[in-house]
């Protein structure tokens, strides 16, 4: 019992650390300029963080 | 078009957009996808805060901000802005970013579009023929 529960912290551990890590990198502002140009934020910098929170507020 | 007509096709065509609102260039409502005049008030709120912190964070080089979206995990908050309107819209989780921002664009074009001249009616004025009155 103690072996199946090891067994299950090894493998869902990072599977479970793994899959939050990406949906957190999913969290990010594109902002599009009149040339072409393109910046992304990605969240944990200040200014996403800031965008992020406003946009989250209209969800 | 009017704006009303706009949000109707862009909603009846992007199955991701979930609500939109319309502005104009003082940030006013000027259509909604939303019943809630509230809600409505508050999305145009979202999306004047968003270009109004973008602009003032990455202004460089005279380039202007058109286009903005803020991913999150539970969906999206995209805003477009042409020709002094701008149109705000949110999405489902993990939209197709550039067919959202296509449809929001074209939305807003429709709106610059002038209604088409309606045809003028030609006059069907008949002279009035004086009733005949008759003594019964």
């Amino acid at each position: 019992m103690r072996r199946l529960l090891v067994l299950l912290l090894l493998v869902g551990g990072p599977i479970l650390y793994l899959s939050r890590r990406r949906e957190e990198r999913r969290e990010r502002v594109h902002l599009y300029y009149d040339d072409g140009s393109m910046v992304t934020l990605e969240r944990g910098a200040p200014e996403a963080e800031q965008l992020l929170a406003v946009a989250r507020g209209a969800l | 078009m009017d704006a009303a007509t706009a949000l109707a096709d862009l909603t009846e065509i992007s199955s991701q957009v979930e609500a939109a609102v319309v502005l104009d260039d003082a940030g006013a409502v000027v259509a909604s996808t939303l019943d809630d005049a509230g809600r409505s008030a508050r999305l145009a709120r979202t999306a004047l805060d968003l270009l109004g912190a973008a602009d003032k964070r990455f202004e460089s080089g005279g380039r202007a901000l058109t286009q903005l979206e803020a991913a999150l995990r539970e969906g999206s908050v995209f805003v477009a802005r042409e020709g002094g309107r701008s149109i705000v819209a949110t999405t489902t989780a993990e939209p197709t970013s550039g067919l959202v921002f296509y449809d929001l664009k074209t939305c807003l074009r429709s709106l610059a579009e002038p209604e088409p001249a309606r045809p003028k009616r030609r006059s069907t004025k008949t002279k009035a023929s004086p009733i005949e009155e008759t003594d019964a």
